[in-house]
């Protein structure tokens, strides 16, 4: 596992993956923290809302793009049978993807600290930035985007051309993140089975970690969630073996 | 335990292999047996199921029926430590191009856990004869080194069976001769199982030979047992003064096989000599259609190679 891990890791690198993920992803949000209408500096609060509120949006994109290539390159270049031949397992070899496209995320949400820094160095004195609810946030936005890297491997099992699975990957982020709870705003559902619907939804768990309160309830989701969706990627790389 | 008590110094064994996609048989019922020391040439027209077998012998494809072990480990209960005994180099030859030789061939020895990788790698660059190259981006590599590298991953955890799935493309004459060469010296000490079209490689490097057409085993021997089984066995170069129809000669039955080569010229191939020319006569006199000439060739490889796939119709 250890060893795939570090191929993937250092071919982010090699294929400017990872220098152009990390570098957009960190272009618009420090643009849209601080620079454009509605930043941090304009509203006068010492929150990151802006950055939280939008983060998992970028996140839809980003980690499909990051995971795009995990199978269906494998699968176009034929290397998948080098590695299938190996003494590996699925397991092993799904898990190295998931742990490098992860880190990889980790690594771009890292210097985000600055923001958080930056913030409550500008506060006032006393005021100050609200620390549990920030650190709640991050928490929500990395088991979010661990979430999404699970999505994005499995939709990258599904075929050997990259665009189909990046457009899959966002579609299923999407999915996850926000259409339950599109869904249970239609009217056949108000007052019935909205709420259970919205907790079907990944935006309702973020959005409860959100507010600072790390409830066991939604840790269990994002990390069942990861594991399901890594469990339908080892079935779908197995049931490419025929 | 993982030693199967019935392994008899068989470093390959499987048996009744059959691969079923769909309605069609890829492969049908074949059972092969490979001791240590010996080179397996495996032949084949292109679709015949080479490439299908050495999958599954591998791991790759499941097979539909059939048990293979390696080195006496059980593939279908334990995958990955027989995995462990294969040096596989597939058809396609599948490469990360991004990645540079040594840090390619230093990625496959950590998927094999070696101790020792720097000393494996510099062992298999040099029995490749990668040396010049081993510093360059696999991208820029010339095919025939790409198929080294290729051979280089294959060999680095030192496994005791290698399957090469037409290992010889890609090189030029002088390169081939090397490599040959290389399979032949690997072959005193490990079991090799290749694959090719070309029949003067499995005369120039193997000491078996494995014929397969359809998905079904035609010939199992060693090179001097097929020629010698097949001795007697001609082919001949005719041609007719006049336009022959080549359903004319097929029909007659010391024919094994007949292709035209030219405007009235045609190979013939059969099993006896005298008899197929004594017919050939017959029927150009029948026809009226003089011989114009007659040459015969000795049959090789190739020749029974022909006759054993080419099913009279």
């Amino acid at each position: 596992m250890w060893s795939i891990f570090k191929k993937e890791w250092s071919q982010f690198f090699s294929s400017l993956t990872g220098y152009v993920s990390i570098g957009v992803f960190l272009l618009v949000m420090g643009l849209n923290v601080f620079v454009f209408e509605g930043n941090v500096l304009e509203s006068g609060y010492a929150t990151l809302d802006v950055f939280f509120s939008l983060s998992p949006w970028i996140m839809i994109l980003m980690v499909p793009a990051i995971t795009m290539r995990s199978f269906s390159e494998e699968y176009q270049t034929g290397t998948i049978e080098m590695l299938a031949t190996k003494p590996l397992s699925d397991t092993q070899i799904i898990l190295g993807k998931y742990f490098a496209a992860g880190a990889l995320l980790l690594f771009a949400l890292l210097p985000t600290l600055i923001y958080f820094l930056a913030v409550s160095a500008l506060s006032l004195e006393g005021a100050g930035i609200d620390t549990g609810a920030t650190w709640g946030s991050y928490i929500g936005l990395v088991l979010l985007g661990l979430m999404f890297c699970a999505v994005g491997l499995w939709s990258s099992t599904f075929s050997s051309n990259q665009i189909v699975a990046f457009l899959i990957g966002v579609f299923l982020c999407y999915l996850v993140y926000d259409a339950f709870f599109r869904i249970s705003t239609l009217s056949i559902f108000t007052g019935k089975a909205d709420y259970w619907i919205q907790l079907l939804g990944a935006g309702a768990h973020y959005d409860a970690l959100s507010r600072g309160v790390i409830d066991s309830r939604d840790l269990v989701y994002f990390l069942t969630g990861s594991a399901l969706f890594l469990l339908l990627t080892r079935m779908s790389v197995e049931g490419k073996k025929w | 335990m993982l030693i199967n008590p019935n392994f008899a110094g068989m470093s390959v064994s499987a048996q009744h292999l059959t691969k079923i996609y769909g309605s069609q048989k890829a492969v049908d019922n074949v059972s092969l047996d490979v001791r240590p020391g010996e080179i397996l040439g495996f032949l084949g027209p292109n679709g015949a199921g080479k490439s299908t077998t050495m999958k599954m012998l591998t791991g790759f494809l499941p097979a539909t029926e059939g048990a293979i072990q390696i080195a006496g480990i059980d593939m279908m209960r334990h995958p990955l430590e027989g995995r462990r005994h294969i040096g596989y180099l597939p058809e396609s030859n599948p490469l990360y191009f991004d990645m540079y030789v040594r840090e390619y061939l230093a990625f496959v020895a950590g998927v094999y856990g070696l101790k020792n990788a720097d000393r494996a790698i510099n062992q298999v660059v040099e029995m490749t004869g990668l040396g010049p190259e081993q510093h360059k981006i696999i991208r820029q590599l010339s095919k025939g080194y790409k198929q080294r590298v290729g051979l280089a991953q294959a060999l680095i955890h030192d496994p005791a069976v290698l399957i090469l799935d037409e290992p010889t493309t890609g090189f030029d004459p002088i390169q081939l001769a090397d490599i040959r060469s290389l399979i032949k010296t690997l072959g005193r000490s490990k079991t090799i199982i290749f694959s090719t079209h070309i029949m003067q490689e499995v005369q120039a490097v193997c000491n078996r030979v494995m014929i397969i057409n359809n998905g079904r085993l035609v010939a199992d021997d060693t090179v001097e047992g097929l020629s010698a089984r097949m001795k007697g066995a001609v082919s001949v170069q005719i041609s007719f003064d006049q336009a022959m129809p080549l359903s004319d000669i097929q029909q007659l039955a010391e024919v094994e096989s007949v292709a035209s080569t030219g405007s009235n010229a045609f190979m013939v191939s059969g099993l006896d000599a005298a008899a197929l020319k004594k017919a050939l006569f017959q029927l150009a006199v029948q026809l009226n259609n003089p011989i114009m000439s007659l040459q015969e060739e000795k049959a090789d490889l190739e020749h029974i190679f022909k006759s054993l796939t080419q099913a009279k119709s």
